[in-house]
């Protein structure tokens, strides 16, 4: 798994680099706590994501997007594996560093979270908001933070004047701009975008991702996109991960993942988005049933129990991670000879 | 996956008996301190047997007052003025002249007209069982035999799709996955086979997959019972999958009215093409710039008497849009558009 290539990047190390990566959450019992088991969120995950590049990552809830996102912020500990970070020219092994060095790679880092109702401090004015992460690393009230603020709400595209607001005179839309103005106050490098747009009407969703397209391109920023929105997915990112109960089941570069899925997980994931032509309906069978509790995952593949192409040896034998093609990897028994529908 | 031809019928003759609710300009204004709030403002619609209307525009268009509005739900302190004919049986019912509280708005609500919601985590009470709820909803209308309720809740539940339901009925909701606890608000919803079914926004809050499987559900059973559906989405792909109709709603305006197939491959209102053209992946390729509309929807406090969507929209001429609110103007039989550019040609 650690010989995958970089898609169009092949001289350059990467932004960040995740191997083996293992997050598993105890589950306890008893007066005594003891633990009886383990809740396997994040189980043995490889990705690299490259500067200036988007990453997707997609799957049900429950799938694990949100906390290999959180180890990679190191929110939380990891149990297993290793976290390589090169914002500039330095080489931070995440996975290794103790809470003070964390501080000093932190603001290379940032995030832009799902709600943008709740992600606010609604008794902070705009100023306080974009502005706290630069007083938090030194800055003073001065002209000078005054500048950077109306520089950064004018990257995102709000009036600088309505600076002295609160969350609650925005809208939904602004508020996510107010966010991002703050992910970007530290010049980072590298963003996690959690579900940034899943909780915007359509029309302004478009506003958001064109804003983000726009600010990568302008300061060469890497994201970490989560979303279960595949279309979203498929029009902002570069790569995408398709994860399910903790582990990747497929990675490939957009184009081709949509084009020609070679997990059965994802072609169903691509018929389930339900498109907005009557003559185009869903098709009449469907991905059935859930996903299964993490804490206890079916034997063989985790997908088998769901998949209709599934054979015996899925009941029992953990598929292989396969390169299919070149930058195209799946965990399946039957990745390179299912004829899988793509949807473009 | 390949996908199956279905039989669709919006393009079918709807029958004067089939007209189940009619609405006539109905208005629901609430009086804020900041001036009058027009949440929704004249809109008419027809809701017939066996389809399914759907009910599209961004939050805060007023959809989900409509659906409050419909059921007499609607939050104080707002007022409901408009004509609402509720037919049934040979008989007529103004529900828009009923009281909330009467008899016969609760014989009509929960019984005739059947809502399913959002969140339904909010909607179920975390402290009774699955089926007590279910078969709560069959007593309120005076219908007493427990063994008999409780039997209806165990179809119900097998209905939509719950496995072993007679063990579920007597869980709790926080003990069911989100989808399954959508797949119990639809049961609910139908204990009393309701005659029309609203359903304000049910897949939002579900991921994809179980997003499909729902409008699947609701398509199945809509299909099964014959009973007419208000779906009120803000996703056009779930509406083009289980609409006959599809009224576009805007700032409490209904500025697009047509068949499915009408209004969402030939749309003509602007603000209409402008929500096709924000949704991403389809037409587009990756890292092109998405169409989005300017702005956002706003409050309609003390709106002017004038196109609601002018501030944002493309199209937007001086000369033609200063006017007053366009009327609605046939642009085809069935297609109502209320733009001033159809006004002005025709």
């Amino acid at each position: 798994m650690t010989n995958e290539r970089p898609s169009g990047h092949e001289q350059q190390k990467p932004l960040l680099e995740i191997t083996n990566l293992k997050k598993y959450f105890p589950i306890e019992k008893g007066l005594l706590r003891r633990v009886v088991g383990y809740v396997r969120a994040v189980d043995d995950v490889s990705l690299s994501v490259y500067r200036g590049k988007t990453m997707g990552l997609v799957g049900e809830s429950g799938s694990g997007k949100t906390t290999l996102a959180h180890c990679v912020l190191r929110a939380y500990d990891l149990t297993e594996g290793e976290i390589i970070f090169r914002p500039g020219d330095q080489e931070y092994r995440l996975n290794e560093l103790e809470a003070k060095e964390l501080r000093q790679v932190r603001p290379h880092m940032q995030m832009i979270f799902q709600d943008p109702y709740s992600s606010l401090d609604p008794r902070k004015t705009v100023y306080d908001i974009v502005s706290e992460p630069l007083r938090l690393n030194g800055a003073t009230r001065d002209a000078a933070l005054d500048q950077r603020v109306r520089d950064l709400l004018e990257a995102v595209g709000l009036d600088y004047r309505h600076m002295k607001r609160y969350p609650h005179a925005f809208s939904g839309g602004q508020r996510q701009r107010v966010g991002i103005a703050r992910a970007l106050a530290l010049n980072p490098a590298l963003i996690v975008c959690d579900e940034p747009v899943s909780a915007l009407d359509v029309s302004v969703q478009a506003q958001i991702l064109n804003l983000l397209s726009d600010l990568q391109a302008q300061l060469n920023l890497t994201y970490l996109f989560i979303a279960h929105n595949l279309r979203v997915i498929q029009h902002i990112c570069d790569d995408v991960a398709v994860m399910y109960v903790g582990k990747l089941m497929e990675r490939a570069r957009t184009d081709d993942l949509f084009r020609n899925p070679r997990h059965p997980y994802t072609e169903a994931l691509l018929s389930a988005i339900p498109i907005p032509d009557p003559d185009r309906p869903l098709p009449e069978q469907g991905l059935e049933g859930e996903l299964p509790d993490p804490a206890n995952p079916p034997p063989g593949c985790y997908f088998h129990p769901r998949c209709r192409y599934a054979q015996a040896i899925c009941q029992v034998e953990a598929p292989p991670w396969l390169e299919t093609e070149p930058q195209h990897f799946s965990r399946c028994h039957f990745a390179r000879e299912l004829p899988l529908q793509g949807s473009i | 996956m390949i996908p199956q031809p279905q039989v669709r019928h919006d393009q079918a003759p709807v029958t004067e008996s089939d007209l189940l609710l009619q609405v006539r300009d109905l208005r629901t204004y609430f009086r804020l301190d900041e001036g009058m709030l027009k949440a929704v403002d004249g809109i008419s619609f027809n809701v017939y047997r066996n389809r399914v209307l759907g009910m599209v525009g961004e939050s805060g268009c007023g959809k989900s007052v409509t659906a409050q509005s419909i059921l007499q739900i609607v939050p104080k302190p707002g007022v409901v003025q408009g004509e609402m004919l509720w037919h049934r049986d040979g008989q007529t019912v103004d529900i828009g002249g009923l009281d909330p509280e009467s008899e016969e708005m609760r014989a009509i609500r929960g019984n005739e007209i059947a809502m399913i919601f959002q969140e339904p985590m909010t909607a179920f009470s975390p402290v009774h069982t699955v089926g007590n709820q279910l078969m709560e909803a069959y007593f309120v209308h005076g219908k007493l035999d427990e063994a008999e309720a409780r039997a209806r809740a165990v179809e119900l539940l097998d209905l939509v799709g719950i496995p072993a339901a007679d063990r579920r009925v007597d869980e709790y909701t926080f003990q069911l996955s989100g989808g399954m606890r959508q797949r119990a608000m639809i049961a609910m919803a139908m204990m009393n086979r309701p005659r029309m079914l609203i359903a304000d926004e049910p897949t939002t809050a579900l991921d994809v997959t179980i997003q499909a499987q729902i409008l699947r559900l609701i398509r199945r059973l809509q299909a099964e019972t014959g009973a007419a559906v208000l779906f009120i989405s803000h996703n056009l792909g779930a509406v083009a999958n289980l609409a006959n109709d599809v009224a576009v709603m805007y700032r409490g305006k209904i500025v697009e009215f047509g068949t499915v197939r009408q209004v969402l491959k030939n749309p003509q209102h602007p603000y209409t093409v402008a929500l096709l053209q924000s949704i991403p992946g389809f037409g587009y390729r990756r890292g092109d710039r998405l169409q989005s509309i300017r702005g956002s929807v706003g409050v309609p406090i003390d709106p002017p008497d004038e196109c609601p969507f002018r501030g944002r929209c493309d199209r937007f001429d001086p000369a033609l849009c200063g006017g007053s609110m366009p009327a609605s103007v046939e642009v085809e039989p069935g297609h109502q558009v209320a733009c001033v550019l159809y006004e002005a040609r025709s």
